[in-house]
C-alpha cells in the first residue's frame, strides 16, 4: 500500500533497549535471538559429546583436567604432588549431603554409569530440540520467511516473540533438570517406557519429569511459530510473488512449519500421558497395570520421524539456495523439487514403525512399513538427483557456504543410504540399536542439518550483520569439520556391524567388543578435532561481527528478495513492497548481461518475458 | 500500467533506506514499525483473513492433539479383553446422551449467533451468546457431576488403565469446554462495553470457530468412549 510506504520510519520514535534487543517484534531480531540459543546449545549438547566419547574411548578413565590421578582412582592412594587429587579427597571426604555436582556426577573425575546416561540421552534431546530445531526452523524461518517472499514482518509479531521467549524458558527448564536430586533423564532421547515411565527403573526422578516438562513447554513455542510461518506465507507474499516462484528454502519452511503444527501435539499427548504414569499414578505403560508399553514407541515415533523430516527438510531448502546461487544456473526441476518434499513430507506419516521392526510389532505390519520406508527415499532420490543436475555444466563458484552445502548433499546421500539399509526388516533385525544407527542418524542430522546450517550461516550473515565472515578462517574449519566429522562417523558403521550396541557405557565390558577398542579410540581423537573446530567458526562469527569486511547489498549476486534490502534492514524490511516478475532461480539467464536476474527486476517487455526455464 | 509504478516506488523506497542506513540519525532499525502487521501491501486478496487462518491451524494442531489420545484410547479399548475391565463402573450413557444433545444445541445457537453478525443484530447476537455459554455451563455441570459419581464408584486415574484414559480424554475435552466458556465470557464483557461493531467483530467469530471445535469433538469421543 503506497499510503503505509510513505509514512517514513523517524515519524516514530526511538525504541528502547529493551524493546529492540530484548523483546523486539522485528523478526529478524528475533531470528538472530534464536541463532544466539542455538549456539549456546550448541555449545552444551556439544560438550555433553565430548564426555560421552571420553567413556568411550577410555572407559572409567578419569577425566582431563579435573580429573584425579590415575594412581588414586585404581588404588586409592592420592597422589600427595597433585592438588586435584587433594580437592578430590576433601570433597569425597565430606558427607553425600554436602557433597557437590561434580563428586555425584563424576566422582574423582570419573563418570558415573547414571551420569553416562543422563549424557547421551541428554546429548540428544538438546542437539535436536534446541540446537537444530531453533536454528533451522527458529532463525532461518523467522529471517528468511518475511524477507524473502517480501513482506514486512511476520503476521503476528507479538506471537512470535512470545515463541521465542516460551522456548528460552524451556531451555531453562532443560538445563535445571542437570542439577535436580536423582539427575537428570536417562533413559534415551526417546524415552521408550516403561524404562522412562517408572521411577525405579533408572533412578531418575525429577530429571525425567522436567524433561516432559520442558519438551511441552517448546511444544506451545513450535506451535506458534508454525501458526504464525503458515499464516505469513500464504497470507502475506509480495505481489507477484506466486507460491511457485517462492524459493526452496520458503517451501521447506511452510512444509515443515505444517509437519511441526500436526506433529508436536501428538508428542505432547505423549508426554502428557507419561507425566501422568510418573506423577499421577496411572498405568499407560506399565504393563503391570494393564498399560502398554509398546503405546509410547507408536505416539512417539508417529511424531519422531516427522520430527526428523522437520530437522533436514530446511537444510534442504537452503542448501538448494546456495547450490543454485554458486553454479549459477537455475535448479534443476523446481517444480520436481517442491513436489518431492510434500511427498517426503506426507510419506513420513506412514513410515513410523520402521523404529519398531525389532520391538515385537506383528511381521505384517513390519512388511508394510518397509515398504513405505522404501519408497520414501525415491523423493530422496529426486532431491538429489535435481542437485546434481543443478551442478552439472554449471559455472562453479567454490565458496565456503557452497562447500558446505556440497558436503550437505554428499553426506545426506550417504546417510540416505544407510537408512534403506535399516528399512529393510532382516538387515535391520542385525544392526538393530547398534553403533551403525548412530552413525545413521549422524550422517542426515550433523552431515545434513548442521553443514546446512554452518552453510546458511555464512551466506545470510552479510544480511544479518551486514558484513562478510572471514574466508580463509571458514575454509579451515569447513575441511577439518568435514574431515573429523567423517573420521567421527564413518568407523561407526563398522562398529554397528561388528556388533557394538549402542548407549553402552563401557564397551571393554564385553569380550567380542575388545578387538574394536582402537576405532573408538579413534573415534573419540577426530571427536575431540571435531568439537573444538567449532569454537573456531565461534570465533570467525564473533569476530566478524565487529571487524569482517563492510558487505555489499548483494555480494554473491543472487537473485532473491532479501538481497534487494538494505542492511541495516528497517523494521518493516521494505520502504515499499517489491514487486515479483519472475522465480528466484534465473541465473545466467540470456535476457540480461550479467549472470544474475533478481525476482524484482523488471525487464522491457519480451517474448518470453514470464522469464519460464523448464 | 502498474508495474511501472512500483518500479518508482522501489527506486524511491530504495533510496530512502540507502539514505537512512548510512546517512544521518540513528538507524531505522532503532525506530518503531512503520506499518501494520496486516498491511499486506497492494494486490493482496487473500481468501481467509490472518486470525482466521491462524484460528483454523490451531485447531488443527488441536485435533491432532485428541487424535494422539484417542489412538492410545483405541489402543487400549481394542486391545482389552473385557471392557470395561472387570469391577470397575459402567460409563453413564443415557445422561451423558442428554448432556450431549444439551452441547450440540450449544452448536446450533452459535451458528445462529454468527449469523445474525453480518447484519449486526447486537441483541440478538448478546443473547445467543449468553445462551451458548449457559448450555456450555450446563454441560460442565453435568458431566461434573457424573464424574463424582464415578469417582464414588471406584473409577479413578489411578484404578485401570480404563480409569486413566477416560479421565485424560474426556478430562482434555472438559478442559476445552471450560476453556471455551470463558472465552464466550470474555467476549461478552466486550460486547457489552461496545468494543464490537458491525465491522469489527472478529474476536467473536474466532470464539465461535473454537467453540464449534469443542462442539464437533464431542459427539466423536462419546461415541467411541460411551457406547460400544
Ligand atoms: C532415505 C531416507 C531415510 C531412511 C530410509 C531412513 C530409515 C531409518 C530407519 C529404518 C531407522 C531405524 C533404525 C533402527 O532403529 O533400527 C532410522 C533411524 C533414524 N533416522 Fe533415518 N532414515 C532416512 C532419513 C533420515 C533423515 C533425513 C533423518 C534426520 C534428519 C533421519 C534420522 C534418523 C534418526 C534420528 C534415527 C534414530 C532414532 C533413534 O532410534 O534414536 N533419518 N532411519
Ligand atoms: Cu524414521
Amino acid at each position: 500500500m503506497s499510503g503505509t510506504a510513505t509514512k517514513s520510519p523517524d515519524a516514530h520514535a526511538h525504541q528502547g533497549f529493551l524493546r529492540t534487543y530484548i523483546f523486539s517484534l522485528d523478526h529478524k531480531m528475533i531470528g538472530k535471538q534464536f541463532l544466539i540459543l542455538g549456539l549456546t546449545m550448541l555449545l552444551l549438547g556439544g560438550g555433553l559429546a565430548l564426555l560421552i566419547r571420553w567413556q568411550l574411548a577410555y572407559p572409567e578413565k578419569p577425566l582431563p583436567l579435573i580429573g584425579a590421578s590415575e594412581q588414586f582412582v585404581t588404588t586409592g592412594d592420592p597422589d600427595s604432588t597433585s592438588s586435584w587429587d587433594r580437592t578430590w579427597t576433601e570433597w569425597l571426604s565430606k558427607e553425600e549431603k554436602e557433597q557437590n555436582w561434580l563428586t555425584r556426577n563424576v566422582p574423582q573425575g570419573v563418570i558415573t554409569p547414571a551420569f553416562y546416561n543422563s549424557l547421551f540421552t541428554m546429548h540428544a534431546t538438546i542437539m535436536i530440540f534446541f540446537v537444530v530445531m531453533p536454528i533451522l526452523v527458529g532463525c532461518f524461518g523467522n529471517f528468511l520467511i518475511p524477507l524473502m517472499i517480501g513482506t514486512r514482518d511476520m503476521a503476528f509479531p507479538v506471537l512470535n516473540m512470545l515463541s521465542f521467549w516460551i522456548a528460552v524458558i524451556a531451555g531453562i527448564i532443560m538445563i535445571a533438570g542437570f542439577f535436580v536430586p536423582g539427575g537428570h533423564a536417562a533413559a534415551g532421547w526417546t524415552s521408550y517406557t516403561p524404562l522412562s515411565s517408572d521411577p525405579q527403573w533408572t533412578g531418575v526422578d525429577w530429571g525425567q519429569n522436567l524433561w516432559c516438562i520442558s519438551l511441552i513447554i517448546l511444544g506451545i513455542s513450535s506451535l506458534m511459530g508454525s501458526i504464525n510461518y503458515i499464516t505469513t506465507i500464504i497470507n502475506m507474499r509480495a505481489p507477484g510473488m506466486t507460491l511457485f516462484r517462492m524459493p526452496l528454502a520458503i517451501w521447506s519452511l511452510f512444509i515443515v512449519a505444517i509437519l511441526l503444527l500436526l506433529a508436536l501435539p501428538v508428542l505432547t499427548a505423549a508426554l502428557a500421558m507419561l507425566l501422568f504414569d510418573r506423577m499421577a499414578g496411572t498405568h499407560f505403560f506399565a504393563p503391570s497395570g494393564g498399560g502398554e508399553p509398546l503405546l509410547w514407541q507408536h505416539l512417539f515415533w508417529f511424531f519422531g520421524h516427522p520430527e526428523v523430516y522437520i530437522l533436514i527438510l530446511p537444510g534442504m531448502g537452503i542448501a538448494s539456495e546456495i547450490l543454485a546461487v554458486f553454479s549459477r544456473k537455475p535448479i534443476f526441476g523446481y517444480k520436481a523439487m517442491v513436489w518431492a518434499m510434500v511427498a517426503i513430507a506426507f510419506l513420513g506419516w506412514i513410515v513410523w514403525g520402521h523404529h519398531m521392526f525389532q520391538s515385537g510389532m506383528n511381521p505384517a505390519l513390519g512388511t508394510t512399513f518397509m515398504v513405505s520406508t522404501m519408497l520414501i527415499a525415491v523423493p530422496s532420490a529426486i532431491k538429489t538427483f535435481n542437485w546434481l543436475g543443478t551442478l552439472w555444466g554449471g559455472n562453479i563458484r567454490f565458496t565456503t557456504p557452497m562447500l558446505h552445502a556440497l558436503a550437505f548433499v554428499s553426506m545426506f546421500v550417504i546417510g540416505g543410504l544407510s537408512g534403506i539399509y535399516m528399512a529393510s526388516t532382516p538387515v535391520d533385525i542385525f544392526i538393530h540399536d547398534t553403533y551403525y544407527i548412530v552413525a545413521h542418524i549422524h550422517y542426515v542430522v550433523f552431515g545434513g542439518s548442521v553443514f546446512a546450517i554452518f552453510g546458511g550461516i555464512v551466506f545470510w550473515f552479510p544480511k544479518m550483520f551486514g558484513r562478510m565472515m572471514n574466508e580463509k578462517l571458514n575454509k579451515i574449519h569447513f575441511w577439518l569439520t568435514f574431515l573429523a566429522f567423517n573420521g567421527t562417523f564413518f568407523p561407526m558403521h563398522i562398529l554397528g556391524v561388528g556388533g557394538h550396541m549402542r548407549r553402552i557405557y563401557n564397551p571393554l565390558q564385553y569380550e567380542f567388543l575388545k578387538d574394536l577398542q582402537p576405532i573408538n579410540i579413534f573415534i573419540s581423537i577426530c571427536a575431540f578435532v571435531l568439537g573444538f573446530t567449532q569454537l573456531l567458526f565461534l570465533f570467525n562469527m564473533l569476530y566478524s561481527i565487529k571487524r569482517g569486511k563492510k558487505a555489499e547489498d548483494n555480494p554473491w549476486q543472487a537473485n532473491t528478495l532479501e538481497w534487494m534490502a538494505i542492511y541495516p534492514i528497517p523494521h518493516g524490511n521494505f520502504a515499499a513492497l517489491p514487486t515479483v516478475y519472475r522465480g528466484p532461480y534465473e541465473y545466467s539467464s540470456p535476457e540480461v548481461e550479467e549472470d544474475w536476474l533478481p525476482q524484482t527486476k523488471k525487464l522491457a517487455a519480451s517474448a518470453h518475458g514470464n522469464g519460464h526455464h523448464g | 500500467m502498474t508495474a511501472e509504478i512500483f518500479d518508482a516506488d522501489i527506486a524511491r523506497g530504495e533510496d530512502l533506506a540507502r539514505k537512512k542506513s548510512f546517512g544521518q540519525g540513528p538507524p531505522p532499525f532503532f525506530a518503531e514499525p512503520p506499518f501494520d502487521p496486516g498491511d499486506r501491501g497492494e494486490g493482496s486478496n487473500t481468501p481467509v483473513g490472518n486470525v482466521f487462518l491462524a484460528m483454523l491451524l490451531f485447531i488443527g494442531a488441536d485435533v491432532m492433539f485428541f487424535a494422539g489420545l484417542i489412538g492410545a484410547f483405541v489402543v487400549f479399548r481394542f486391545g482389552a479383553i473385557d471392557w470395561p475391565p472387570f469391577g470397575q463402573p459402567r460409563l453413564p450413557i443415557a445422561v451423558t446422551g442428554l448432556n450431549t444433545l444439551i452441547l450440540l444445541v450449544s452448536g446450533v445457537t452459535m451458528l445462529q449467533t454468527w449469523r445474525h453478525l453480518d447484519d449486526w443484530k447486537r441483541r440478538r447476537i448478546a443473547n445467543g451468546l449468553n445462551l451458548t455459554a449457559l448450555l456450555g455451563v450446563i454441560f460442565l455441570l453435568v458431566q461434573g457431576y457424573e464424574w463424582a459419581k464415578l469417582i464414588r464408584f471406584g473409577l479413578t486415574m489411578q484404578s485401570s488403565v480404563y480409569g486413566a484414559i477416560f479421565y485424560t480424554l474426556i478430562g482434555c475435552h472438559a478442559l476445552h469446554v471450560f476453556g471455551a466458556v470463558i472465552w464466550l465470557l470474555v467476549v461478552l464483557m466486550q460486547l457489552q462495553r461496545n468494543q464490537f461493531n458491525a465491522k469489527k467483530h472478529n474476536s467473536i467469530k474466532l470464539a465461535g470457530m473454537y467453540w464449534f471445535l469443542v462442539v464437533a469433538l464431542w459427539p466423536v469421543l462419546y461415541g467411541l468412549v460411551y457406547l460400544r
